[in-house]
């Protein structure tokens, strides 16, 4: 019942994005505001109504089956840990929409906003609400995504569009290899359930596969994380609206990566190479990141750096292996969000009310905005670990674990003092925020003049979490304590320690390790205060040193250098070359299996069967392909014929061979084929055969080579088209459908009932691409311009011109008009002749070879030769052919068949049938396959007739053209 | 037969294999075409040949005695899906053609 929730809990922000994005771009904007505040308070009520059911370490589950084959469930699962961050996540959430309804202005386009907003929320909770690893890599990859477009939000900037792309590029890389890495912990464990997962921890940490899963794992947790050294995008994220970064870099997607490393401590911490990997990693980001804070002249960017300090610290934290240190990590977690978010909306307000973030132009804004001044100090005296601030408590926690002794290495030796070096930095920066900021002289040449407070419901969130940083910092026990406690009990489950959120410890390691970092700040701060006054933005030593460039010269050299190094090595853009490796590949990988197994072509024992028929009309039909071959480049009107040759003996193949359908659609597709082909002629370039005689020696290879391919390819064919056609076939699939045509489909002609029934939803595919090509073939000749005439017109046909220009009485084209009349009558004569014929063919298709496609393409020649007979423009002034609605209505009748089938209870393209009784005609089949197979004839009607007559529509064209050329030349 | 049309499958295909490495488009059409024969051919020849035995139920007939009716249907759509595909790049070839004003497969002249 209560696992109900969760699905709900996960798919509402997912919705509210959806209805957001619908909302009215100009107008109020308060609307998707308050849709995005709904929803996020909803999910914070679900939430909290949750808490009984998961604080004594019990688990809320929901599963539905997804894709059980490869064990992949849609599972959610939410522990006392996936709770909190749930916590975390809609309420900061919601705090975040409240500021965000104020600091968006009217020229942007809110309803996208808070749409990719929500989004980001049902992804964000969708990574802790996983309880299959692979579905959680998927979130995991759709936060990377909103994030993408959530930093991207002003993309007329260009700032905002170089750091969104940064920023995915890194978390893409990150997500693929944490995909990667969740599948060798998959393959190792045997499941991917995260249950199972943490339950194998032994089994993990010692399998062969642990380090390399550890690797990719920590790669993919540590760019979510901005954890050295793929800190570099989270500066640059900051081109974010303010909004943006209090929610994803500093509660959420931040977050993401420490959660990550939280959630998988219990199957894979504790060994050496996670302290060293993990406890490397989180030292160095934890200095450098609070050594470069120091040192930025932007508002955003010294919480930026602060925020990969901070998670360096949790970081470390993480690597310890000791449980009171994943406390005291996730104890951070919760307080890094509250404060650091409270920070970031102080930093937009002051950006919206002052119009800058340069701390060398802000000062003395205590003045203007003496509420937000005070939230903002003591945030940011939390963030630098002030006795009686939630900061405070958790950093007490670090120090003590960062004196005790873990693994007895360098490093571990090493983190007391890189701890309370780290923490006199963060006091230096902290402090450097608050007085540049908001102490001093007045400021000067603000871009915005007079600085007011904001709002009060833009300040409300700051409040807020501020008042929760004192709560949780004054009274730990009875604020935060048990939902801690959850928190903890959900990763550690009855490894759950001892632990003391008490203020005061009495007078030891960690407070004097606070006590020298809060004074060594204060004194670093007071000696550095001078130049950073007015030093530029970066920082001393590192500043030509930036992950940035380093980053773009990595990816210039990849996607740019490399890729086009492999091309000019590999690629072509020569067509011959690449159809030689084609053939030559198709050729080797058939070649290779029968060399290997020791095949020997045998001669047929008899030849019985031998058909001198067969043989002679095969004898033609091969002169015919080799003629075609030979003529095709000079006389391209020759090879069409010997096409037509070679489809010829194909055609009567198939009639000696049992096939009659197949002859009759190989029969009129020839016609229509050869005259469509006809119809391209006129357009291709003279070629006389006495250019080519001085061939070079290097063409006389090339060609020789192809003919060598082309040979081999041949004989390889041949000898498996023998080989094929002489084993006896085994019982096959035929057999199931010779039983079944009659009695479940209704019709004797097996091959129809194959193609209207039991494979129908094939033909309803193959139709589909029938018109899709038609449609194509239609596009690409509306915006055609056809290449000049090659020939200019032969001598018969102008002497005839000339013969009717001379008379008044005839107009140019009357002599061949005459003499043609007989043949074109005749044709008229035929069209109700060969629709009969059509009409003939659908009809008896269930029974006997026909059927829609070859009674569709038998119509289409009707209208074709009546095109033929009187010309484009006679033939379109009688029919007016629609092809398109034909086209239409075909793929609509096939469907809405199939569709009827399920109105019955029946799966998709079912087939009633049954017998009819027509006056004059007598019996005939009235199966629902052949209201189905009416639909393939008007498709293939309609297609087939609006590729001709596209094509055909070109000689009228060019035609006009001239004319209008000649017209215009005459002018002039 | 089979020694027969397996001769023709293969003249068929070295014929087509010979003609689309051919730089002249229309070669290259008449090759595609060519190789579309060869290729169905072969499809229907999967079945095993059989003569006067169409897939045309009679009653009381022996199921077995009939030719195998897959491939049949197997070609028939790709007799119909060929018949497309040539017109499609016919179409392109006279494209192609009009806006590089040659008929190189390439669209430009090979540099001599």
């Amino acid at each position: 019942m209560t696992g109900a929730l969760l699905p709900i809990l996960l798919l509402l922000p997912f919705l509210g994005s959806l209805a957001a994005s619908f909302l009215p771009r100009q107008g109020k904007h308060v609307l998707p505001a308050w849709l995005a505040a709904s929803v996020a308070a909803t999910g914070l009520l679900i939430t909290a109504s949750l808490f009984p059911f998961v604080r004594n370490g019990d688990v809320v589950r929901f599963t539905l089956e997804w894709l059980p084959q490869v064990g992949l469930d849609f599972a959610l699962r939410m522990d006392g840990f996936a709770w909190l961050f749930s916590l975390l996540i809609t309420l900061i959430g919601l705090l975040v929409v409240v500021y965000a309804r104020y600091y968006i202005s009217a020229e942007d386009p809110i309803p996208r906003f808070f749409s990719l907003l929500l989004a980001f929320m049902g992804a964000m909770l969708g990574i802790v609400l996983s309880g299959n690893l692979i579905l959680l890599s998927i979130f995991w990859e759709l936060t990377s995504l909103f994030s993408f477009l959530l930093i991207g939000y002003w993309h007329h900037n260009a700032t905002a569009r170089d750091g969104a792309r940064m920023a995915l590029t890194v978390t893409g890389i990150g997500g693929f290899c944490l995909l990667a890495g969740v599948l060798v912990l998959g393959h190792i464990v045997g499941s991917y359930d995260l249950d199972k997962v943490l339950a194998s921890g032994d089994l993990i940490r010692s399998h062969d596969l642990y380090l390399t899963a550890l690797v990719l794992i920590l790669i993919g947790a540590l760019t979510k994380s901005a954890q050295f050294p793929f800190h570099f995008w989270l500066p640059n994220a900051m081109a974010a609206p303010t909004p943006v970064s209090a929610y994803l870099h500093s509660a959420t997607m931040v977050k993401a990566g420490v959660f990550l490393l939280a959630r998988l401590w219990p199957a894979l911490s504790g060994t050496y190479e996670w302290f060293f990997l993990l406890g490397l990693a989180g030292m160095t980001t934890l200095l450098i990141g609070a050594y470069f804070a120091m040192f930025q002249q932007d508002l955003k960017g010294l919480l930026a750096y602060s925020t990969i300090s901070h998670l360096g610290l949790i970081t470390t934290l993480l690597s310890l292996g000791s449980p009171i240190a994943a406390v005291a990590a996730i104890f951070h977690m919760m307080n890094h969000a509250t404060f650091k978010a409270s920070l970031f909306m102080a930093a937009g307000i002051i950006d919206h009310e002052t119009g800058t973030r340069d701390m060398r132009q802000l000062s003395g804004l205590y003045r203007f905005l003496p509420i937000t001044a005070t939230l903002a100090m003591v945030a940011s005296a939390a963030m630098a670990g002030v006795p009686l601030l939630n900061g405070f408590i958790s950093k007490e926690m670090f120090f003590a674990e960062a004196v005790a002794t873990h693994a007895d290495s360098i490093l571990d030796r090493a983190l007391p003092y890189v701890a309370t070096l780290a923490g006199a930095f963060a006091v230096a920066y902290s402090l450097r925020f608050i007085h540049t900021v908001f102490f001093g002289p007045a400021p000067k040449n603000l871009p915005k003049e007079k600085p007011h407070e904001p709002p009060h419901w833009m300040r409300f969130p700051m409040e807020f979490l501020v008042l929760a940083c004192l709560v949780v910092g004054i009274a730990p026990n009875y604020s935060i304590g048990p939902l801690l406690h959850t928190g903890v009990v959900g990763v550690l489950g009855s490894a759950t320690p001892y632990y003391s959120l008490a203020l005061w410890h009495g007078v030891n390691t960690p407070l004097i390790m606070s006590i020298v970092a809060l004074v060594g700040g204060v004194v670093l701060y007071i000696s550095l205060q001078r130049y950073l006054a007015s030093c530029d933005d970066g920082t001393p030593l590192f500043r030509h040193l930036r992950g940035q460039r380093i980053f773009e010269r990595v990816l210039v050299t990849v996607s740019w250098k490399w890729a086009r190094w492999l091309e000019s090595r590999f690629g072509t853009r020569q067509l011959q070359p690449q159809l030689r490796i084609l053939a030559a590949i198709s050729f080797v990988s058939a070649f290779l299996p029968l060399y290997f197994s020791d095949y020997a072509p045998g001669l047929p024992s008899s030849i019985d069967s031998f058909d001198p028929v067969f043989a002679a009309f095969w004898a033609i039909g091969m002169f015919s392909a080799v003629g075609a071959a030979y003529q095709a480049k000079y006389h391209r009107l020759a090879a069409l014929v010997l096409l037509g040759g070679a489809g010829l003996a194909t055609c009567l193949t198939f009639v000696w061979l049992s096939a009659p359908d197949l002859a009759i659609t190989q029969l009129l597709v020839e016609i229509v084929t050869t005259v469509l082909i006809l119809l391209g002629l006129r357009w291709l370039p003279i070629r006389r055969e006495q250019i080519d005689e001085a061939a070079t020696f290097s063409a006389r290879m090339r060609r020789f080579r192809d003919f060598a391919l082309a040979a081999a390819c041949g004989l390889g064919m041949a000898l498996i088209a023998y080989e094929v056609m002489t084993i006896p076939v085994p019982n096959t699939i035929a057999n199931y459908f010779l039983e079944r045509a009659y009695s479940e489909g209704g019709g004797r002609n097996v091959v129809n009932v194959i193609l209207v029934d039991f494979r129908g939803f094939d033909t309803l595919g193959e139709i589909t691409v029938l018109g899709i090509v038609a449609l194509t073939v239609f596009a690409l000749l509306r915006r055609f311009r056809p290449a000049p005439d090659s020939i200019a017109k032969p001598l018969q046909q102008r002497l005839q011109a000339a013969f009717d220009d001379a008379r008044p009485n005839r107009e140019t084209g009357d002599t061949a008009r005459d003499y043609m009349v007989i043949a074109s009558v005749i044709m008229q004569w035929l069209f109700p002749i060969i629709i009969v014929l059509a009409i003939y063919l659908f009809m008896r298709g269930h029974d006997k070879p026909g059927g829609g496609f070859s009674a569709g393409i038998t119509l289409a020649i009707a209208f074709l030769l009546q095109y033929l007979a009187g010309g484009t423009r006679w033939a379109e002034d009688r029919i007016r052919i629609l092809p398109l609605r034909w086209m239409g209505f075909g793929l609509l009748t096939a469907a809405t068949t199939g569709i009827g089938s399920l109105l019955f209870g029946y799966p998709f393209l079912t087939t009633h049938s049954r017998y009819m009784e027509l006056p004059l005609i007598g019996k005939v089949p009235a199966a629902t396959a052949m209201l189905f197979d009416l639909g393939v004839f008007a498709l293939v009607v309609g297609a087939t007739v609006l590729i001709l007559i596209a094509l055909a529509h070109q000689s009228i064209r060019t035609y006009r053209v001239r004319k209008i050329e000649h017209s215009m030349m005459e002018d002039g | 037969m089979e020694l027969v049309l397996s001769l023709g499958i293969g003249i068929l295909t070295a014929s087509g294999v010979w003609l689309i490495l051919r730089p002249r488009t229309y070669q290259v059409i008449i090759g595609l075409s060519l190789l579309s024969y060869a290729v169905n051919l072969f499809i229907f020849g999967v079945g095993g040949l059989k003569k006067n035995a169409p897939p045309l139920l009679t009653d009381g007939a022996d199921i077995t005695s009939f030719a195998d009716p897959v491939p049949q249907s197997l070609v028939l759509t790709a007799i119909v899906i060929g018949f497309a595909t040539t017109a499609l790049f016919l179409v392109v070839m006279l494209a192609s053609r009009g806006l590089t004003g040659t008929d190189h497969v390439d669209g430009k002249e090979k540099a001599k």
